[in-house]
Parts: structure tokens; sequence; C-alpha cells
């Protein structure tokens, strides 16, 4: 691999960032994409990769708790920021009601979308905001999943806006 | 057991993310494989140049010339070479040549691209008729990859005696799986020449397959090849046959450099190279009476089959027998054919020929509808299947048959009669926007074609552990459908026993039986069915050497497996398949019993069309079938839900551009799959009617719910717009403004 690029400047980089709340330190090359250095350096294989291009979502992670896909984020980019994989969402083995409802709904089929799905739906629960039925569809419309036809999916990442909109009001779901 | 719906067995590891995918899995020293193609459609390879500032002594390189063993896919017919050698024919333009592998996954993509191929260029053939018409003799002597004839009584004398004769052609276009996780294999071999130990760990539907092509490829016996199905991200068929040609490559790339190779193709490798659905084009002659009875039917049924047989004959096959479809008819001519063309060969994909005929005569009941002055529903009505019918290969209808009550609840829950009379007003007002409703009626086959079962007779067994579990053996593989779940439930069900005390066995070639191929909606009835004898058996065996008491509980159940594993040392019971008595059929007349018994579905889609862009968006849809005894009413319903969502893509939007034979829209972002935004809710109702070929009366479902959408589509379009010709599939917009300006420019 090039140490450096044509201008000459040094194509390494030291790459400070928190995964799953842990902090990462890793020498990187400026090239490497996020997915990449997750994958394979650091090992979160759960970070999944289905099409390079930015397109099926199915390498998303939460960055700073905003949905990203991996694959055409440049891994230096992070620098500073907080990284959360599928690995991070369940807490010492237990699942997290997102992943609980994607369960109990039968949203998964090969479960190569799955991560990236439960990511984002995280994301709409823990933004507190309320989604119509239209708007839960086109929030996820950016992770393709050839199984399902998305309908368990839907009903899932309802389900778990349902419960955690019951949380916050203190009512029983 | 039967009828519940149990977790999916592996759910909690794949939403936890720690499922194990074939790239997951990182074997230490490992290169990464790539694939040099031949880009050309037709031709002879003169020679390979390596080109310069790559440092090519690190590489490893595999050509056709390194092959120990035959250069052959075992396949249906074993025509398709690994690799084509210097001085052989390229026959279509994405044909492997040559293998390179290093460590440096960059490095090896750089010097994929370093790598020219010098061809002695021919004309090519790159469609149906240009194949039929025999410009080039590409394949044998005539271009034909398989043809069969079906024929029931003589349409000869009908056709001049019959009140109405109607034709139509029908097309339907090429379709790509689009399975998540994109083809990957690990190969590793271990020891050299006769001594080899080949493993190969991957994304593959049919473990067997790819262990019989390992063992053609290196001259092996059994023992020395293993094959192990990694967590598969998606298949629907697109993982039944090509595995055995990219395991071949990652294992070629392992013998000659000593390390494991890794090949995984990238998504536009995948697109471009690996199998799609068929291309088809049907031509349709019926004959009926003053009454709207089907008194004749011709089929000219023929597939785009590519430059070798591949999967071809057996998904013409399908198609041929489903060309009869779902209706009463007493003379009946079928002639199909796969044709070769130098593109690459498309395979297996959920449906297998079925969509294809089927399209064209739920099409054409619509089209014959209107020319007869009949209502279309009242049409299908008339001419239905019923018990004691006998289809096109002469299968006598045995079980009770009730399609009129199957369409009455698609017809009900769709609100179908009420939403053609409101759309026959709304559609007169002004604005761009009309709306249509309607409906398909199909069926499909349970299981191989024709004596396939009997052929595979398949092995599985029930395996009982230490700590007093069942374990599932089979080589049948979970690509998401849920046949871990489903095993587990006929296992559990058949002794009485907890969901949670039977898991399956990784499924490794080392350890399985050959269950035979996971494809053709078979796993649930026919594996499901010799699991639930294997289990019996494991049971009686017990029994019978005084381990268990009969009344039993879980628990004293559990007790006896784990004494009679102390005492034997081991405990298996293994079923086979065995042909059921009333069921005959013969190769060579495609006479007889097609298939043990078949699924039958009626789908309802509402559509709404926007004459200003010719968008057609989905409103509604409604999918009523009999699949037999529901095993599992989630995993069932997900099934449908997932084959509609496919059948949509197919009916509308996915089209397979290609220029000089290869596809030129390989990418997520140009080849348009439905996203959540893009479908609406589905509406799964399921008729059960016990079936007694299966497990508790479990019958075929994953492929059924592919035949239904695009024909309704279809005919909701003619229901919104009037009589077009909507006779080809995908029912683009830029296709659809075609149709509507021919009838407005007359």
């Amino acid at each position: 691999m090039l140490t450096k690029n044509a201008a000459g400047v040094a194509a390494r980089k030291r790459l400070c960032m928190t995964v799953n709340g842990r902090a990462v330190e890793i020498e990187i090359d400026i090239r490497e994409s996020l997915l990449d250095v997750l994958r394979d350096r650091l090992q979160f294989t759960g970070v999944k990769q289905g099409c390079s291009v930015g397109e099926c979502g199915a390498c998303t992670v939460l960055l700073d708790g905003t949905p990203v896909n991996s694959c055409i984020y440049l891994a230096a980019w992070a620098h500073g920021k907080s990284v959360t994989t599928i690995e991070g969402i369940a807490k010492d083995g237990v699942l997290s009601p997102v992943q609980e409802a994607f369960v109990e709904e039968g949203a998964i089929q090969c479960g190569f979308c799955t991560p990236g799905l439960v990511l984002s739906t995280t994301a709409m629960v823990e933004s507190g905001h309320r989604f119509t039925h239209d708007e839960v569809r086109r929030e996820l419309s950016g992770h393709l999943c050839r199984c399902t036809g998305y309908q368990k999916i839907v009903d899932a990442a309802e389900r778990a806006l349902r419960e955690a909109e019951a949380a916050a009001d203190g009512s029983p779901v | 057991m039967i009828g519940a719906s149990p977790s999916r067995k592996e759910g909690r590891a794949k939403v936890l993310g720690t499922s194990t995918y074939t790239d997951d899995k990182f074997l230490p020293g490992a290169l990464h494989g790539v694939t040099i193609r031949s880009q050309v459609p037709r031709g002879i390879l003169k020679a390979i140049h390596f080109g310069e500032g790559i440092p090519w002594a690190d590489f490893t390189i595999v050509t056709a010339a390194d092959i120990p063993g035959t250069n052959r896919v075992a396949s249906v017919v074993d025509d398709q070479p690994f690799l084509v050698g210097i001085g052989d024919e390229i026959t279509h333009p994405e044909q492997p040549i040559l293998l390179l592998a290093h460590a440096d996954r960059h490095l090896v993509e750089k010097a994929r691209g370093a790598v020219r191929l010098e061809v002695e260029e021919l004309p090519a053939i790159l469609d149906i008729q240009s194949s039929l018409n025999l410009q080039q003799v590409i394949y044998g002597t005539d271009n034909l990859l398989k043809e069969i004839r079906i024929s029931k009584g003589d349409p000869g004398p009908v056709w001049a005696q019959a009140a109405h004769v109607i034709e139509g052609e029908y097309q339907t276009g090429a379709q790509e799986h689009m399975y998540l996780e994109p083809n990957a294999i690990i190969g590793q071999v271990e020891g050299k020449g006769p001594e080899a130990q080949v493993t190969v760990w991957g994304s593959l539907q049919c473990p067997y397959y790819v262990h019989s092509a390992l063992k053609q490829l290196f001259g092996l016996p059994d023992e020395q090849v293993r094959v192990v199905a990694m967590e598969m991200g998606g298949a629907f068929g697109g993982k039944e046959d090509y595995p055995s040609v990219n395991a071949g490559h990652a294992a070629l790339l392992s013998w000659k450099s000593g390390r494991p190779v890794k090949v995984v193709y990238d998504r536009e490798e995948d697109l471009a190279c690996t199998t799609k659905r068929h291309p088809s084009r049907t031509r349709l002659r019926t004959a009926f009476d003053a009454d709207g009875h089907l008194l004749a039917l011709e089929a000219d049924f023929i597939l785009d089959g590519g430059a070798y047989a591949t999967l071809s004959p057996v998904v013409l096959s399908r198609g041929a027998v489903h060309a009869g479809s779902v209706y009463r008819c007493p003379n009946v001519r079928i002639h199909a054919r796969a044709v070769a063309t130098n593109t690459p060969p498309p395979g297996a994909f959920r449906g297998f020929g079925a969509p294809q005929s089927l399209f064209a005569m739920e099409r054409h009941m619509e089209v014959c509808a209107r020319r007869l002055g009949l209502d279309a529903v009242e049409l299908r009505r008339r001419n239905f299947l019923r018990m004691g019918d006998t289809m096109a290969t002469g299968q006598v209808i045995r079980e009770d048959l009730d399609l009129g009550g199957l369409m009455d609840r698609a017809l009900q829950e769709s609100r179908y009669q009420d939403k053609r009379a409101a759309f026959a007003l709304t559609n007169q007002e002004a604005g761009p926007l009309r709306r249509g409703i309607g409906l398909s009626v199909f069926m499909h086959g349970c299981g191989f074609t024709g004596s396939g079962e009997s052929h595979l007779a398949s092995v599985a067994g029930v395996e009982g552990l230490a700590d007093g579990s069942l374990s599932v053996l089979a080589a049948s593989t979970e690509m998401g459908q849920g046949k871990n779940t489903v095993f587990c439930q006929i296992v559990a069900g058949a002794l009485g026993l907890p969901y949670d005390m039977v898991d399956v066995a990784v499924v490794d070639t080392d350890r399985v039986p050959n269950s035979g191929p996971t494809v053709a909606s078979r796993s649930t009835m026919m594996v499901g069915r010799i699991l639930e004898d294997a289990a019996i058996g494991l049971k009686l065996s017990l029994v019978q050497q005084g381990f268990l008491k009969e009344p039993y509980t879980a628990e004293t159940f559990r007790e006896a497996v784990r004494k009679a594993v102390a005492r034997l040392g081991s405990l298996k019971c293994y079923g086979q398949y065995h042909r059921p008595p009333n069921i005959a059929w013969d190769d060579v007349t495609y006479q007889g019993d097609a298939y043990p018994t078949y699924s039958w579905g009626c789908y309802a889609a509402e559509v709404v069309v926007d004459l200003d862009t010719y968008e057609v968006k989905v409103e509604d849809f409604v999918a009523v079938q009999e699949v037999g005894r529901v095993v599992n009413p989630i995993l069932a319903a997900g099934q449908v839900e997932g084959g509609i969502a496919q059948g949509i893509g197919w009916g509308l939007w996915e089209e397979v551009t290609t220029a000089q034979g290869r596809m030129i829209n390989n990418q997520m972002t140009n080849y348009i799959i439905p996203t959540s935004a893009d479908l609406p809710r589905i509406k799964v109702v399921f008729l059960e009617n016990a079936h007694p070929a299966g497990p508790g009366g479990a019958k075929g479902i994953g492929e059924l719910p592919m035949d239904g959408p695009a024909p309704a589509l279809l005919n909701a379009l003619e229901n919104a717009l009037g009589a077009l010709r909507l006779d080809e599939v995908p029912m683009t917009p830029e296709r659809l403004l075609v149709r509507c300006e021919e009838v407005s420019h007359g």
C-alpha cells in the first residue's frame, strides 16, 4: 500500500474514535472506508457489505446517533466521533426493545439487512419523534431487503416506536 | 407445534449481528481471489497477456491448463467449463478465463485490470429469435438446450369448429435475484495430488451439488471433499447452481497456492455474471365454445437459456407443465424449448419457469374474456380444474379442489367488484390518475418435477445428543426462509416434544446426509415428511431397546436419549423419500403425475397509473392461497409477502439492460428493486386443506407467491386503462407509454 499520496502527503492517519462505547485508536490508510476499518481491522462483522455504493443500507452504523452508510463514509471522517454498530445494541446479552420487536414480529429472514435496519429503527426510537405509517416506510426506504417485502419490518419498527412512546408517556403499551 | 409460530431458531444471532456469513469467516493466511472474464460474447481465446507494473511472481495464477480433474461443472448436462483454455471457444461475455489470488485485496483488484485477453471474435447470438433462426449454430446442431412436448387429446379438429379461436404472444424479461449478500466462497485444499482434502465454506443452497462439482473438478472421491454451508444472506435460487462454479474457482486457487482463498464477488460482478430468471416468449392459441368453455390450448413456450444448459432443462420442464395452468382443457399441445444464446446462463429463480408460462396464461385469459364479451372472473370460473379433472400431463386431480371458493375469497377480501364499479366512474374524471384492480389464479407444483424426487431419493435424519436433546440431520440450507425453525417444529411435533428440545446440525457434508437441494418448494413438504418418519423411527428404536416407555414426558424422553447415547455411543435414525403409491410419471412421454400435489393461489392487485408520468403505484394487494396445513403462520406469511414483493418488482420495475450480451445496469443504483416506500400493505390469507403427502398436512409454499403478482398487476392496468397491448413484463413507464400511444395513434 502507498504511504504517501501523489501530492507527497502522508496517506496514513491515526484515527481516534469510540466504537460501541470503547475508545479505539488505530492507524489507517486515508482511503479506507469506515466499513473496511470496522470489518477488516476491528472485526465488527455485524456491519455488512451489500453494494459498496451507499444504496442498500446493510453497512449502516450510527455516527453520534445518526445512521450513515459506512461503505461510502471515509474512516478518517469518524475521527473524534462515536460509532455504534449492531454489536453495541444489546446490553450484556439482553436484546434491546428494537431487537426484541424484530424477533417477535418475524421481521428477520436471511438477516443480512437486519443489523442496518435495527440501527436505523433505533435512531428513530431515540429521536423521540412520532412517525406516521408512511413516514416509517419512507424513513426505512434506504434499506433494501429482498426477503420480507418489508411488511414485518415496518410492523417491528412501529411496535418499537409505540412501545417507546408509551414508556415516555408512562402509559401501558 | 404444527400451526404455531415459535421464534426463528437463528433469529437471536441475526439480530445481534453475530451470525457468521461467509465473508465474516477469517482464516489465517487467506488470499483474495478474483476472476478474469471474457468480455466478448463469442470468440476463440488466443492468448493471455500480463501487463506491466504488477508483481506477477507474487500472485497465484490459475488457468484451464492447471485443472487437475475434469474442466466441466457437474450439472444436468456437463457442458460448462470452469475456465476457458487457450484455443477454446468463448461462448458468453462473462465467461471465466483466468483466476488470480493475492493477500492484498487492493492489489489483486489492480492486477485484474492489467490482464489483457487476445480473442478472435465470432458473430454472436443474443436473443431468442436469432437463436431459433439459426443465424449462427452455437450449441449442438440446432441451438436447442432442451425441447419438451406435452400432449393431451387432439386440438387439430377443434380450431375449425370452435366458436372462438384467440391467439396471443407474451414476453417476460430477465430478473436479478438481488439477495443482499453477494456470492461468497472460501476454498481450502490441504495436501497435494490424490491425497488432497478439499473444503469449501460458502453461501450456497445445495451443498451436495457443490460436493459433486468439486469431486469432478479434482477427480477425488466423496470423502476427500467437504462442503459447509455458512449463514446465507438470501438466495431465491441464485445460489442453487452458481456456487458450483465459484467454489471450484476458490478451491483451484487454494490447490495451487496452498493457502485458503476467499472469493467474494462485489455487487457489480455478482449482477453481471451470476444467474438470472430466464427471459421467455410464449405464444398461446386457445379455442372456446360459445359459452366460454375452453376446448383447446396450444402453447409455444420458449426460454432464453444462455450459453450452457445449466438448469435450463428443468426450468423448462416446470414452465412447460405449468403452461397448462389451472384450467380444464380436453385438447392440449405444449411445445417447450430452451434455446442457446451467447449470454451468461440464467438459472433457478423462485418459480423456476412457472411464473413465465403462468404470466402468459393469466394475461391471455383476460384478453380472451374481452374477446368473448365475458367477465374475466366468470370465464375463469367456468373453466377451473376440479376434483376428477385431468391436467395437460394426464394427471388426475385427486384432492378436493375449490378454485372458485379460493377466488371468491380474494374477490371479497379485495372488494374487487365494488372497486371495479367505483373505478369505472372515477376513471371518467379529468386529471391524470386512473385506477384499476385485477386478479390472477395460479398453481405451483410441490417438489421436483416428474420423477425428480425418486431420482434424488433424499435422506434425512434425527440424532440424539449426549445432553438428551435432538438434532436434525439434513443438507437443506437456511437462506432466510425458515428451514431451521420449521424442521425443528416438525420433529418436535412428531414426537410431542417442546420446540426447544430440537435444533439443527451444521450443514456440513461430513456430518449430514444428502436431503437433496434446497429448492423447488420441497424442504417443508418433502424433507419435512422424511424427518417426520425419522423422528418416529428414533422413538420406536428407543422403545424397542428398552430406553423409553410410552406415554412419555419431555423429561423422560430426554433421559432416555441421554442413556441411549451413553450406552450406544451414538443415536441416529434416518428416513428416506418413498414415492407415494398412487404417483406415476413417464420421463419420455411427459405423461403422469408431474407433482405429488400443487399449492393454489388467487391474488388481487390494485393499481393507480399517473398518465403524466406513466408511473404505476400498487395501492393494495390481497393474496389468498391454499398451501395445505400451514406449519408456521408467521414464516409462511413472510414467504408470501417477500415473494409478492419480488413479483411486483418483476412485473413493473426490474429490468436487466444489456449491451452485447452483458448486463450494463449491474448496480443497485440502476437495477431497481422495491423499497419499503414502494409497496402497499399485503393482506395474506391461508385456506388450509391438509394434504396426506406432507408433514402434518403441509404442502410447498416458497415459490407460489412469485407466480401471481405480475399477471394480476397487468390485468389491473387493463382495468385502469382499457384494452392495451399489455403483453410483457416488466411493464415499465416507458413500455406503458408506448402501449398507450399505440392506442391513441390507432
